[in-house]
Protein backbone atom coordinates (compact mmCIF):
# COMPACT_ATOMS: atom_id res chain seq x y z
CA UNK A 1 0.00 0.00 0.00
CA UNK A 2 1.53 3.31 -0.88
CA UNK A 3 2.32 5.55 2.14
CA UNK A 4 -0.53 8.73 2.16
CA UNK A 5 1.69 11.53 1.56
CA UNK A 6 2.98 14.31 4.64
CA UNK A 7 0.32 16.96 4.64
CA UNK A 8 3.33 19.12 5.18
CA UNK A 9 7.05 18.59 5.45
CA UNK A 10 9.87 21.23 5.19
CA UNK A 11 13.56 20.30 5.05
CA UNK A 12 16.58 22.51 6.25
CA UNK A 13 14.76 26.15 5.51
CA UNK A 14 17.47 28.92 5.52
CA UNK A 15 16.66 32.59 5.56
CA UNK A 16 18.70 35.81 5.49
CA UNK A 17 17.28 39.22 5.75
CA UNK A 18 20.25 41.03 4.37
CA UNK A 19 23.28 39.57 6.24
CA UNK A 20 21.15 38.76 8.82
CA UNK A 21 20.43 34.98 9.01
CA UNK A 22 17.59 34.55 10.92
CA UNK A 23 16.53 30.75 9.96
CA UNK A 24 19.65 28.51 9.97
CA UNK A 25 18.39 25.20 8.77
CA UNK A 26 15.10 24.14 10.23
CA UNK A 27 12.90 20.73 9.47
CA UNK A 28 9.53 19.54 10.50
CA UNK A 29 7.22 17.25 9.41
CA UNK A 30 3.36 17.76 10.00
CA UNK A 31 1.68 14.12 10.15
CA UNK A 32 -2.26 14.19 9.69
CA UNK A 33 -3.97 15.64 12.89
CA UNK A 34 -0.83 16.93 14.08
CA UNK A 35 -0.78 20.22 16.23
CA UNK A 36 2.97 21.70 16.54
CA UNK A 37 3.40 24.45 18.69
CA UNK A 38 6.61 26.85 17.88
CA UNK A 39 7.81 28.60 21.23
CA UNK A 40 10.33 30.67 21.45
CA UNK A 41 11.39 34.53 22.31
CA UNK A 42 10.84 36.67 20.00
CA UNK A 43 13.58 37.06 17.61
CA UNK A 44 14.03 33.43 17.74
CA UNK A 45 12.35 33.11 13.78
CA UNK A 46 9.41 31.18 15.11
CA UNK A 47 6.52 33.63 13.05
CA UNK A 48 9.42 33.69 10.24
CA UNK A 49 9.24 30.06 9.82
CA UNK A 50 5.57 29.64 9.92
CA UNK A 51 5.28 32.42 7.35
CA UNK A 52 7.84 31.13 4.78
CA UNK A 53 5.95 27.34 4.99
CA UNK A 54 3.08 29.34 2.89
CA UNK A 55 5.64 31.72 1.28
CA UNK A 56 4.64 35.22 2.75
CA UNK A 57 8.42 35.26 3.16
CA UNK A 58 10.86 33.64 0.67
CA UNK A 59 13.20 30.93 1.74
CA UNK A 60 16.87 31.11 0.60
CA UNK A 61 17.32 27.77 1.03
CA UNK A 62 15.73 24.71 2.17
CA UNK A 63 12.61 22.48 0.36
CA UNK A 64 8.72 22.76 0.87
CA UNK A 65 6.86 20.17 0.27
CA UNK A 66 2.77 20.43 0.63
CA UNK A 67 1.07 17.26 0.29
CA UNK A 68 3.95 15.39 -1.75
CA UNK A 69 4.38 18.50 -4.17
CA UNK A 70 7.55 19.73 -3.60
CA UNK A 71 7.42 23.72 -4.28
CA UNK A 72 9.50 24.59 -7.47
CA UNK A 73 12.21 27.41 -7.10
CA UNK A 74 13.83 28.83 -9.37
CA UNK A 75 17.69 31.20 -9.17
CA UNK A 76 17.25 34.81 -10.06
CA UNK A 77 19.30 38.16 -10.13
CA UNK A 78 16.97 38.61 -6.96
CA UNK A 79 17.94 35.67 -5.24
CA UNK A 80 15.73 32.38 -5.02
CA UNK A 81 12.19 32.91 -6.19
CA UNK A 82 9.84 29.93 -6.80
CA UNK A 83 9.41 28.81 -10.45
CA UNK A 84 5.66 28.86 -10.68
CA UNK A 85 3.35 31.46 -8.74
CA UNK A 86 0.60 29.76 -10.01
CA UNK A 87 2.21 26.52 -8.16
CA UNK A 88 2.01 28.73 -5.26
CA UNK A 89 -0.85 30.10 -5.29
CA UNK A 90 -2.61 26.87 -5.31
CA UNK A 91 -1.13 25.43 -2.41
CA UNK A 92 -1.39 28.46 -0.50
CA UNK A 93 -5.23 27.80 -0.58
CA UNK A 94 -4.40 24.51 0.71
CA UNK A 95 -2.68 26.54 4.10
CA UNK A 96 -5.08 28.48 5.48
CA UNK A 97 -3.66 30.64 7.65
CA UNK A 98 -4.85 32.86 10.62
CA UNK A 99 -2.77 35.68 11.88
CA UNK A 100 -2.16 37.76 14.64
CA UNK A 101 -3.85 41.05 13.53
CA UNK A 102 -7.04 39.01 12.19
CA UNK A 103 -6.22 40.46 8.82
CA UNK A 104 -10.16 40.32 8.00
CA UNK A 105 -10.71 42.34 4.84
CA UNK A 106 -12.70 45.36 6.46
CA UNK A 107 -14.84 46.42 3.07
CA UNK A 108 -16.59 43.05 3.62
CA UNK A 109 -18.99 42.22 6.23
CA UNK A 110 -17.80 38.57 8.07
CA UNK A 111 -19.85 36.18 5.93
CA UNK A 112 -18.69 37.66 2.60
CA UNK A 113 -14.95 37.47 4.19
CA UNK A 114 -15.52 33.31 5.01
CA UNK A 115 -17.00 32.83 1.44
CA UNK A 116 -14.91 35.41 -0.81
CA UNK A 117 -11.82 32.89 -1.00
CA UNK A 118 -13.80 29.55 -1.49
CA UNK A 119 -15.77 31.18 -4.64
CA UNK A 120 -13.20 33.69 -6.26
CA UNK A 121 -10.04 30.90 -5.67
CA UNK A 122 -11.08 27.61 -5.35
CA UNK A 123 -13.82 28.29 -7.30
CA UNK A 124 -17.03 26.66 -5.48
CA UNK A 125 -20.78 27.67 -6.42
CA UNK A 126 -21.67 30.68 -4.37
CA UNK A 127 -24.42 28.78 -2.79
CA UNK A 128 -22.92 26.29 -1.62
CA UNK A 129 -19.94 28.76 -0.27
CA UNK A 130 -22.83 30.81 1.78
CA UNK A 131 -24.05 27.16 2.89
CA UNK A 132 -20.85 26.06 4.29
CA UNK A 133 -19.41 29.57 5.52
CA UNK A 134 -22.52 30.22 7.47
CA UNK A 135 -22.36 26.28 9.28
CA UNK A 136 -18.70 27.50 9.98
CA UNK A 137 -19.79 31.01 11.49
CA UNK A 138 -22.25 28.92 13.12
CA UNK A 139 -19.65 26.67 14.83
CA UNK A 140 -17.36 29.54 15.90
CA UNK A 141 -20.14 31.02 17.33
CA UNK A 142 -20.83 34.04 15.41
CA UNK A 143 -23.95 33.15 13.08
CA UNK A 144 -25.95 36.54 14.28
CA UNK A 145 -22.81 38.19 13.54
CA UNK A 146 -22.57 37.09 9.51
CA UNK A 147 -23.78 40.66 8.16
CA UNK A 148 -21.95 42.82 10.25
CA UNK A 149 -18.46 44.46 9.16
CA UNK A 150 -15.02 43.48 11.33
CA UNK A 151 -14.81 46.71 12.79
CA UNK A 152 -18.30 46.20 14.56
CA UNK A 153 -16.96 43.20 16.06
CA UNK A 154 -14.43 42.87 18.58
CA UNK A 155 -11.22 41.35 18.43
CA UNK A 156 -12.14 37.73 20.00
CA UNK A 157 -14.91 37.76 17.43
CA UNK A 158 -12.22 38.87 14.92
CA UNK A 159 -10.12 36.75 15.52
CA UNK A 160 -12.90 33.21 15.61
CA UNK A 161 -13.82 34.91 11.97
CA UNK A 162 -10.79 34.43 10.62
CA UNK A 163 -10.57 30.60 11.78
CA UNK A 164 -13.89 30.10 10.04
CA UNK A 165 -12.58 31.85 7.05
CA UNK A 166 -9.61 29.77 7.16
CA UNK A 167 -12.15 26.50 7.64
CA UNK A 168 -13.97 27.31 4.47
CA UNK A 169 -10.59 26.54 2.42
CA UNK A 170 -11.13 22.84 3.56
CA UNK A 171 -6.79 23.47 4.35
CA UNK A 172 -4.67 20.55 4.83
CA UNK A 173 -3.00 22.60 6.97
CA UNK A 174 -3.87 25.15 9.38
CA UNK A 175 -1.35 27.70 10.08
CA UNK A 176 -1.29 30.34 13.00
CA UNK A 177 0.63 32.90 13.48
CA UNK A 178 0.11 33.59 16.81
CA UNK A 179 -3.04 33.96 16.97
CA UNK A 180 -4.00 35.17 20.54
CA UNK A 181 -1.43 37.91 21.19
CA UNK A 182 -3.47 41.11 19.93
CA UNK A 183 -6.59 39.92 22.33
CA UNK A 184 -8.14 41.53 25.25
CA UNK A 185 -6.90 38.59 28.23
CA UNK A 186 -10.27 38.37 28.58
CA UNK A 187 -11.44 37.24 24.90
CA UNK A 188 -8.26 34.71 24.65
CA UNK A 189 -10.40 32.51 25.95
CA UNK A 190 -13.10 31.91 23.32
CA UNK A 191 -10.63 31.74 20.77
CA UNK A 192 -8.47 28.98 22.36
CA UNK A 193 -11.96 26.84 22.78
CA UNK A 194 -11.82 26.92 19.21
CA UNK A 195 -8.54 25.95 18.25
CA UNK A 196 -8.95 22.91 20.95
CA UNK A 197 -11.82 21.82 19.06
CA UNK A 198 -10.24 21.81 15.85
CA UNK A 199 -6.97 20.20 17.28
CA UNK A 200 -9.35 17.64 18.94
CA UNK A 201 -11.03 17.04 15.34
CA UNK A 202 -7.89 15.96 14.17
CA UNK A 203 -6.55 19.01 11.73
CA UNK A 204 -3.63 19.42 11.29
CA UNK A 205 -2.21 22.72 12.60
CA UNK A 206 0.78 24.56 12.95
CA UNK A 207 0.86 27.02 15.85
CA UNK A 208 3.12 29.71 16.72
CA UNK A 209 2.12 30.85 20.44
CA UNK A 210 2.76 32.09 23.70
CA UNK A 211 -0.01 29.92 25.36
CA UNK A 212 2.13 27.77 27.17
CA UNK A 213 -1.11 25.89 28.53
CA UNK A 214 -2.37 25.09 25.09
CA UNK A 215 0.80 23.95 23.71
CA UNK A 216 0.68 21.76 26.95
CA UNK A 217 -3.02 20.77 26.21
CA UNK A 218 -2.96 19.68 22.59
CA UNK A 219 -0.02 19.71 21.02
CA UNK A 220 1.77 16.80 19.58
CA UNK A 221 4.95 17.73 18.99
CA UNK A 222 6.49 21.22 20.99
CA UNK A 223 9.34 22.71 19.09
CA UNK A 224 11.18 25.73 21.50
CA UNK A 225 13.25 27.61 18.62
CA UNK A 226 16.45 30.12 19.61
CA UNK A 227 17.98 32.17 17.24
CA UNK A 228 16.76 30.08 14.38
CA UNK A 229 17.83 26.72 15.23
CA UNK A 230 15.96 23.89 17.05
CA UNK A 231 17.06 24.11 20.45
CA UNK A 232 14.60 21.50 21.71
CA UNK A 233 11.67 19.68 20.13
CA UNK A 234 9.53 16.35 21.46
CA UNK A 235 5.92 16.14 22.74
CA UNK A 236 4.71 18.16 25.05
CA UNK A 237 5.14 16.36 27.96
CA UNK A 238 8.67 15.74 27.47
CA UNK A 239 9.91 19.45 25.88
CA UNK A 240 7.53 21.58 28.62
CA UNK A 241 7.63 19.33 31.98
CA UNK A 242 11.41 18.53 31.56
CA UNK A 243 13.52 20.67 29.87
CA UNK A 244 16.83 19.37 29.09
CA UNK A 245 18.25 22.78 28.27
CA UNK A 246 18.87 25.61 30.78
CA UNK A 247 17.44 28.23 27.80
CA UNK A 248 14.38 26.81 28.06
CA UNK A 249 14.09 26.35 31.08
CA UNK A 250 14.43 29.69 31.55
CA UNK A 251 12.10 30.87 28.73
CA UNK A 252 9.12 28.76 30.71
CA UNK A 253 10.32 30.00 34.75
CA UNK A 254 7.41 32.01 35.44
CA UNK A 255 7.70 35.96 34.79
CA UNK A 256 6.72 38.22 37.05
CA UNK B 1 -47.15 85.99 4.80
CA UNK B 2 -49.87 87.88 2.54
CA UNK B 3 -47.04 91.10 2.25
CA UNK B 4 -44.31 88.47 1.54
CA UNK B 5 -46.50 86.92 -1.64
CA UNK B 6 -47.06 90.34 -2.53
CA UNK B 7 -43.41 91.19 -2.74
CA UNK B 8 -42.74 88.62 -4.51
CA UNK B 9 -45.20 89.16 -7.20
CA UNK B 10 -44.42 92.63 -7.61
CA UNK B 11 -40.83 91.32 -8.30
CA UNK B 12 -41.45 89.33 -10.92
CA UNK B 13 -43.69 91.69 -12.48
CA UNK B 14 -41.46 93.96 -12.88
CA UNK B 15 -38.50 92.11 -14.31
CA UNK B 16 -37.65 92.59 -18.00
CA UNK B 17 -34.62 90.10 -17.54
CA UNK B 18 -36.12 86.73 -16.92
CA UNK B 19 -38.49 86.23 -19.67
CA UNK B 20 -38.74 82.97 -21.88
CA UNK B 21 -35.80 83.55 -24.04
CA UNK B 22 -32.97 84.27 -21.51
CA UNK B 23 -34.57 81.20 -19.38
CA UNK B 24 -34.08 78.99 -22.54
CA UNK B 25 -30.21 80.47 -22.61
CA UNK B 26 -29.71 79.06 -19.01
CA UNK B 27 -31.50 76.09 -19.89
CA UNK B 28 -29.26 75.37 -22.49
CA UNK B 29 -26.37 76.53 -20.62
CA UNK B 30 -27.66 73.94 -17.54
CA UNK B 31 -27.72 71.01 -20.32
CA UNK B 32 -24.34 71.80 -21.91
CA UNK B 33 -22.45 72.63 -18.57
CA UNK B 34 -23.97 69.36 -16.92
CA UNK B 35 -23.01 67.36 -20.31
CA UNK B 36 -19.43 68.86 -20.24
CA UNK B 37 -18.49 67.88 -16.79
CA UNK B 38 -20.65 64.28 -16.71
CA UNK B 39 -19.12 62.84 -20.03
CA UNK B 40 -15.33 64.21 -18.72
CA UNK B 41 -15.57 63.23 -15.55
CA UNK B 42 -17.31 59.66 -16.77
CA UNK B 43 -13.97 59.54 -19.35
CA UNK B 44 -11.33 60.75 -16.76
CA UNK B 45 -12.76 57.83 -14.31
CA UNK B 46 -12.60 55.16 -17.00
CA UNK B 47 -8.36 56.13 -17.30
CA UNK B 48 -7.96 56.95 -14.11
CA UNK B 49 -8.27 53.47 -12.94
CA UNK B 50 -5.59 51.89 -14.95
CA UNK B 51 -3.64 55.17 -14.54
CA UNK B 52 -3.87 54.60 -10.47
CA UNK B 53 -2.61 51.02 -10.72
CA UNK B 54 -0.35 51.40 -13.29
CA UNK B 55 1.38 54.74 -10.82
CA UNK B 56 1.80 52.25 -8.29
CA UNK B 57 3.78 49.62 -9.97
CA UNK B 58 7.43 48.92 -9.51
CA UNK B 59 8.68 49.70 -12.82
CA UNK B 60 10.04 52.78 -13.38
CA UNK B 61 9.61 53.42 -17.29
CA UNK B 62 5.47 52.52 -15.99
CA UNK B 63 5.10 55.11 -13.57
CA UNK B 64 7.47 57.77 -14.61
CA UNK B 65 5.65 59.06 -17.46
CA UNK B 66 2.33 58.90 -15.53
CA UNK B 67 3.66 60.63 -12.58
CA UNK B 68 4.86 63.24 -15.16
CA UNK B 69 1.20 63.12 -16.53
CA UNK B 70 -0.59 64.02 -13.88
CA UNK B 71 2.37 66.21 -12.70
CA UNK B 72 2.19 68.46 -15.37
CA UNK B 73 -1.80 68.56 -15.59
CA UNK B 74 -2.05 68.90 -12.14
CA UNK B 75 0.46 71.96 -11.69
CA UNK B 76 -0.73 74.02 -14.78
CA UNK B 77 -3.78 75.96 -14.68
CA UNK B 78 -6.63 74.53 -16.37
CA UNK B 79 -7.24 77.28 -18.40
CA UNK B 80 -3.80 77.67 -19.94
CA UNK B 81 -4.48 73.72 -20.75
CA UNK B 82 -7.83 74.27 -22.69
CA UNK B 83 -6.11 77.04 -24.75
CA UNK B 84 -3.66 75.32 -25.51
CA UNK B 85 -5.53 72.87 -26.77
CA UNK B 86 -8.03 74.71 -28.28
CA UNK B 87 -5.85 77.34 -29.89
CA UNK B 88 -3.07 74.82 -30.58
CA UNK B 89 -4.64 71.93 -32.47
CA UNK B 90 -5.23 74.54 -35.73
CA UNK B 91 -1.24 74.86 -36.26
CA UNK B 92 -0.65 71.08 -36.45
CA UNK B 93 -0.08 70.26 -39.72
CA UNK B 94 -2.69 68.59 -41.79
CA UNK B 95 -5.12 68.59 -39.06
CA UNK B 96 -7.49 70.82 -40.88
CA UNK B 97 -7.88 67.93 -43.55
CA UNK B 98 -8.66 65.26 -41.56
CA UNK B 99 -11.61 63.92 -39.75
CA UNK B 100 -10.39 65.01 -36.75
CA UNK B 101 -10.87 68.29 -37.79
CA UNK B 102 -14.78 67.68 -37.53
CA UNK B 103 -14.66 67.18 -33.77
CA UNK B 104 -12.04 69.96 -32.81
CA UNK B 105 -13.28 72.45 -35.13
CA UNK B 106 -16.28 72.80 -32.15
CA UNK B 107 -15.71 74.06 -29.25
CA UNK B 108 -17.20 71.53 -26.78
CA UNK B 109 -14.84 68.98 -28.13
CA UNK B 110 -11.58 70.69 -27.13
CA UNK B 111 -12.94 71.88 -23.93
CA UNK B 112 -14.08 68.59 -23.25
CA UNK B 113 -10.70 66.91 -24.01
CA UNK B 114 -8.64 69.46 -21.27
CA UNK B 115 -11.50 68.77 -18.76
CA UNK B 116 -10.76 65.07 -19.00
CA UNK B 117 -7.32 65.34 -18.78
CA UNK B 118 -7.16 67.62 -16.05
CA UNK B 119 -9.70 65.01 -13.69
CA UNK B 120 -8.30 62.05 -14.52
CA UNK B 121 -4.89 63.77 -13.46
CA UNK B 122 -6.48 64.69 -10.13
CA UNK B 123 -8.30 61.42 -9.85
CA UNK B 124 -5.44 59.07 -11.05
CA UNK B 125 -3.64 60.70 -7.98
CA UNK B 126 -6.61 60.52 -5.46
CA UNK B 127 -6.95 56.65 -6.41
CA UNK B 128 -3.49 55.92 -6.46
CA UNK B 129 -3.20 57.16 -2.52
CA UNK B 130 -6.03 55.45 -1.74
CA UNK B 131 -4.69 52.25 -3.26
CA UNK B 132 -1.50 52.71 -1.30
CA UNK B 133 -3.58 53.44 1.57
CA UNK B 134 -4.42 49.48 1.53
CA UNK B 135 -3.94 47.29 4.84
CA UNK B 136 -0.80 45.78 4.65
CA UNK B 137 -2.21 42.97 6.46
CA UNK B 138 -5.04 42.80 4.51
CA UNK B 139 -3.00 42.38 1.11
CA UNK B 140 -0.86 39.35 3.12
CA UNK B 141 -4.30 37.80 3.64
CA UNK B 142 -5.30 37.64 0.60
CA UNK B 143 -2.08 36.32 -0.77
CA UNK B 144 -2.45 34.02 2.12
CA UNK B 145 -5.30 32.58 0.28
CA UNK B 146 -4.51 32.00 -2.70
CA UNK B 147 -5.15 34.93 -4.42
CA UNK B 148 -3.58 35.94 -7.47
CA UNK B 149 -2.18 39.40 -8.24
CA UNK B 150 -5.09 40.45 -10.50
CA UNK B 151 -7.83 38.72 -8.34
CA UNK B 152 -6.64 40.47 -5.40
CA UNK B 153 -6.96 43.89 -7.04
CA UNK B 154 -10.27 43.28 -8.25
CA UNK B 155 -12.02 42.09 -5.39
CA UNK B 156 -9.64 43.40 -2.58
CA UNK B 157 -7.34 46.53 -3.25
CA UNK B 158 -9.87 48.26 -5.72
CA UNK B 159 -13.41 48.18 -3.66
CA UNK B 160 -11.47 49.09 -0.12
CA UNK B 161 -9.42 51.95 -1.89
CA UNK B 162 -12.88 53.18 -3.54
CA UNK B 163 -14.57 53.51 -1.01
CA UNK B 164 -11.61 55.22 1.03
CA UNK B 165 -11.31 57.45 -2.03
CA UNK B 166 -14.77 58.68 -2.06
CA UNK B 167 -15.26 61.69 -0.15
CA UNK B 168 -12.07 62.94 -2.19
CA UNK B 169 -13.27 62.10 -5.49
CA UNK B 170 -16.70 63.98 -4.30
CA UNK B 171 -14.54 67.21 -4.44
CA UNK B 172 -12.96 66.50 -7.29
CA UNK B 173 -16.40 66.32 -8.84
CA UNK B 174 -17.54 69.26 -7.35
CA UNK B 175 -14.14 70.96 -8.11
CA UNK B 176 -14.80 69.95 -11.71
CA UNK B 177 -18.24 71.30 -11.65
CA UNK B 178 -16.80 74.60 -10.35
CA UNK B 179 -13.68 74.95 -13.42
CA UNK B 180 -16.48 73.76 -15.97
CA UNK B 181 -17.00 77.62 -16.13
CA UNK B 182 -14.02 78.51 -17.82
CA UNK B 183 -15.78 76.63 -20.94
CA UNK B 184 -17.15 79.65 -21.98
CA UNK B 185 -13.97 81.56 -22.66
CA UNK B 186 -13.88 79.80 -25.64
CA UNK B 187 -16.89 80.84 -26.72
CA UNK B 188 -18.75 77.73 -24.88
CA UNK B 189 -22.60 78.30 -23.72
CA UNK B 190 -22.83 76.94 -20.95
CA UNK B 191 -24.07 77.83 -17.51
CA UNK B 192 -21.86 80.59 -17.25
CA UNK B 193 -21.61 81.68 -20.77
CA UNK B 194 -25.51 81.85 -20.70
CA UNK B 195 -24.98 84.01 -17.61
CA UNK B 196 -22.59 85.96 -19.83
CA UNK B 197 -24.71 86.57 -22.49
CA UNK B 198 -27.78 87.76 -20.60
CA UNK B 199 -25.52 90.12 -18.52
CA UNK B 200 -24.40 91.85 -22.29
CA UNK B 201 -27.78 92.02 -23.53
CA UNK B 202 -29.66 93.73 -20.12
CA UNK B 203 -26.22 95.09 -18.37
CA UNK B 204 -27.77 93.42 -15.12
CA UNK B 205 -24.73 91.88 -13.16
CA UNK B 206 -26.42 91.29 -10.65
CA UNK B 207 -29.55 88.94 -11.98
CA UNK B 208 -27.38 87.56 -14.20
CA UNK B 209 -24.49 86.20 -12.16
CA UNK B 210 -26.72 85.72 -8.70
CA UNK B 211 -29.33 83.89 -10.62
CA UNK B 212 -26.25 81.39 -12.42
CA UNK B 213 -24.73 81.28 -8.90
CA UNK B 214 -27.60 79.79 -7.72
CA UNK B 215 -27.75 76.87 -10.12
CA UNK B 216 -24.39 76.02 -9.59
CA UNK B 217 -25.61 75.59 -5.96
CA UNK B 218 -27.95 73.55 -6.77
CA UNK B 219 -25.80 71.30 -8.46
CA UNK B 220 -23.23 71.36 -6.07
CA UNK B 221 -26.26 70.78 -3.41
CA UNK B 222 -26.99 67.51 -5.96
CA UNK B 223 -23.60 66.13 -5.72
CA UNK B 224 -23.02 66.29 -2.04
CA UNK B 225 -26.54 64.96 -1.78
CA UNK B 226 -25.51 61.97 -3.67
CA UNK B 227 -21.84 61.64 -2.40
CA UNK B 228 -23.63 61.53 0.95
CA UNK B 229 -25.45 58.41 0.20
CA UNK B 230 -23.30 56.48 -1.79
CA UNK B 231 -20.65 57.39 1.58
CA UNK B 232 -23.46 56.00 3.82
CA UNK B 233 -23.64 52.91 2.16
CA UNK B 234 -20.17 52.27 1.15
CA UNK B 235 -18.65 53.52 4.04
CA UNK B 236 -20.79 51.47 6.62
CA UNK B 237 -17.54 49.48 7.34
CA UNK B 238 -15.78 52.01 8.32
CA UNK B 239 -17.39 53.36 11.55
CA UNK B 240 -18.00 50.96 14.43
CA UNK B 241 -21.20 50.52 15.62
CA UNK B 242 -22.12 51.82 19.08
Amino acid sequence: MAETPLPLEVRNLRKRFGDNEVLKGLSLQAHQGDVITLIGASGSGKSTFLRCMNLLEQPNEGELIVHGEPIRFKETRHGREPADWKQVERIRAKLSMVFQGFNLWAHMTLLENVIEAPIHVLKKPRKEAIEQGRALLDRVGLLERADYYPVQMSGGQQQRGAIARALAMDPEVMLFDEPTSALDPELVGDVLKVMRDLAKEGRTMIVVTHEMAFARDVSSQVIYLHQGLVEEAGPPGEVLNNPRSERLRQFLAPKH
Amino acid sequence: MEQLSAWFTNLLADNTIFNAQTLEYYAEGLATTVQLVFLSLVIGLVMAVPLAIARGSRRKWIKMPIFFYTYVFRGTPLLIQLYIIYYGVVFIDGIQDTWLWLILEEPFYPALIAFTLNTAAYTTEIFHGAIKATSKGEIEAARAYGMSRGLMMRRIILPSAFRRALPAYGNEVIFMLHASAIASVVTIMDLTGAARLVYARYYAPFDAFLFVALLYLCLTFAILYLFRYLEKRMLAHLKPQS
